[in-house]
Formats: C-alpha cells, structure tokens, sequence
C-alpha cells in the first residue's frame, strides 16, 4: 500500500481533464480533441506543500449511470475505489451540461472540488461565471483555470491542500427528489446499511435500486464475495 | 418569424434551431438523451443531415451529436429560429 492522497479527475469528455493531469504530474500522455481518448485509468504523482498525491485521470463521461463501458470504469473508481478528493472539471463554455455530471459525482462522495476549466475560452465568447454563488449553491469548492494557460492552478492546489487538511467544509448540494421517490428511498435505506455498511453511500446506492441498475448490483455483487473470500 | 410552432427534432430544417419541450422516450435512452444535453428548455440546433437523411448531427451544448430517425421522431420542441 502507499499511503499517497488519491485525487481522482472526472469530468465529461474533452474538458481538459488530461491537460490538467499533464500539467500537475508532470506526464506526458497523449492530450487530443476527441472523445474517449482516456479509456483506461492513467495514474501520475505530484507533491504540494509536502504532501504526496496520486492522481488517477479518469475517462470523460457525460454521465456515471453506466451506459458504456467508460462510465463504468468512471463510476466503479469513484465509488469503490474512494478517491480521497474526485476533482470535476467542468467546461466553462457548456456548464449546463457539465454540471449535471457533478451533481452525480456529489451524490456519491462528500470530498468534491469543481474545477472550471477553459476559463478563458468562455470570457472569448462573452461567458462570465460567477463562482463565488456557485460556490454557495453546490457546498463544495469552486475554482476557475484554464490548464492549457496554467491560469487558476496555485489556487487549485491550494484549495486541495486545505481540503485534505479540513480547513475548508465540503457539504454537497443533495438533490430531493418527489416525495414518492424519498419515501422508498427512506424505506430502502436501512437494508442497504445492513449489506453494505458504512463503506458506500446507503442513499446512493437506494436510487440505484429504485432505477434498476443491473450493472452496479452485479459490480458490488462481485466485490462484497471477493471481500468475503479474503 | 413563427415562435410557437411545435415539431419533432426529425423533421427540423438544416439551420433551425429548436427549444426542446418534450421527449416522449423513456429509460436507458431517456438518461442518456438528457445527459448528453437534449434536456427540456435547452436549444438545439440542426447542422447536417446524412443523404438519405438519418441519422442528423445536431448542434447541442457546444457539442456535436448526430441522433438516429427512432430518437430524433421522439423529441419534440419549437421552432426558435431558422436559417
């Protein structure tokens, strides 16, 4: 076991979670402008302030409700392998969309920076984002860069330096959902507690149940009896 | 210009760009739809079509999408503009 911080970088496709990863690890893998580039996990180290990091650049996705085989990988990371910081870079120039992949990151881990990178491509066409009510409305960290640039990274790594430190609150934003939906939510709760512990989001994985996601239960089906054999 | 002129993403014009209302696809597909951005308000726009006119690539949240016929007769919105 090492015992490096594990930070890991999920964000949708071409958002620049590579160049980001390059920039901090000083690696060089392939950075290019297309989607599903990063198919396998790619892991490089840095050190901030003293503190070993490893960081594993997930591949893009536009969603971690597993339609493909890159969104499993994405999601099972994220979820089982408990990253202790998921970093969401988000493309400033199509924040709709991207914020709907961190809203699903927050629903699964606590410990969330939301990186919003292409800053600068966004002030060209007349985007200006206020993250301070982002901020706000998210409960976690909220940081604009542009990694090709380099702009906003001191910030960054500072923000993830207090964070480990617990120096700064994370409280992700939890999404309600209509009352019959938090009710078999509340009722599916204490099962899931008794199968999988405190080691998963009992919540989470409740919604999962309720939308019938055959492909997570068969992933924790297979871990908990590989945990069972050990 | 007509604004309120409802009709399905399939049989858009190139250049058109339409406000989404409704998608009348559920499940797997729905999720995958609204995730890659044809969410209900969202404007989309139709850039090509293929020569014999399925799939169309469309323009949606900076990004490039072409959908197939079964999709695209299933989503439904108005008609914001046209070229």
């Amino acid at each position: 076991m090492n015992d490096n911080l594990r930070i890991a970088l999920a964000g949708n496709p071409n958002t620049g979670k590579s160049t980001l990863f390059n920039l901090l690890t000083g690696l060089k893998q392939h950075t290019g402008n297309w989607a599903g580039k990063t198919v396998d996990l790619m892991a490089g180290t840095f050190t901030f302030k003293g503190i070993s990091y490893e960081m594993i650049d997930l591949p893009g996705t536009y969603s971690l409700f597993s339609n493909s085989k890159d969104e499993e990988v994405a999601r099972d990371y994220i979820v089982f392998e408990k990253p202790d910081i998921t970093l969401v870079v988000l493309d400033a120039t199509a924040l709709e969309r991207n914020l709907n992949l961190a809203l699903q990151v927050m629903e699964i881990t606590e410990k969330v920076v939301i990186c919003i990178n292409l800053i600068d491509e966004s002030e060209k066409m007349g985007i200006s984002i206020n993250e301070k009510i982002l901020m706000k409305r998210l409960g976690v960290p909220v940081i604009k860069i542009s990694a090709r640039n380099k702009i906003g990274i001191p910030m960054l790594l500072d923000t993830i330096d207090r964070l480990i430190k617990g120096n700064i609150p994370c409280n992700p934003y939890k999404m309600t959902y209509d009352e019959e939906t938090e009710m078999k939510i509340e009722q599916l709760i204490p099962f899931v507690q008794n199968i999988t512990g405190e080691q998963l989001s009992a919540r989470w994985l409740s919604l999962r149940l309720i939308d019938g996601d055959k492909s997570l239960l068969k992933e924790i089906e297979q871990r908990l009896a590989k945990k069972d054999a050990i | 210009m007509n604004g309120s002129k409802i009709l399905k993403l399939f049989d858009a014009n190139i250049g058109d760009a339409v406000r989404i209302t409704h998608l009348d696809i559920n499940g797997v597909m729905r999720r995958r739809l609204l995730d890659l951005g044809f969410v209900p308000g969202a404007i989309v726009k139709v850039l090509r079509k293929s020569p014999l006119g399925d799939p169309i690539a469309f323009r949606v949240s900076q990004t490039t999408i072409a959908l197939r016929k079964e999709e695209s007769t299933k989503i439904e919105g108005e008609l914001v503009s046209y070229e």
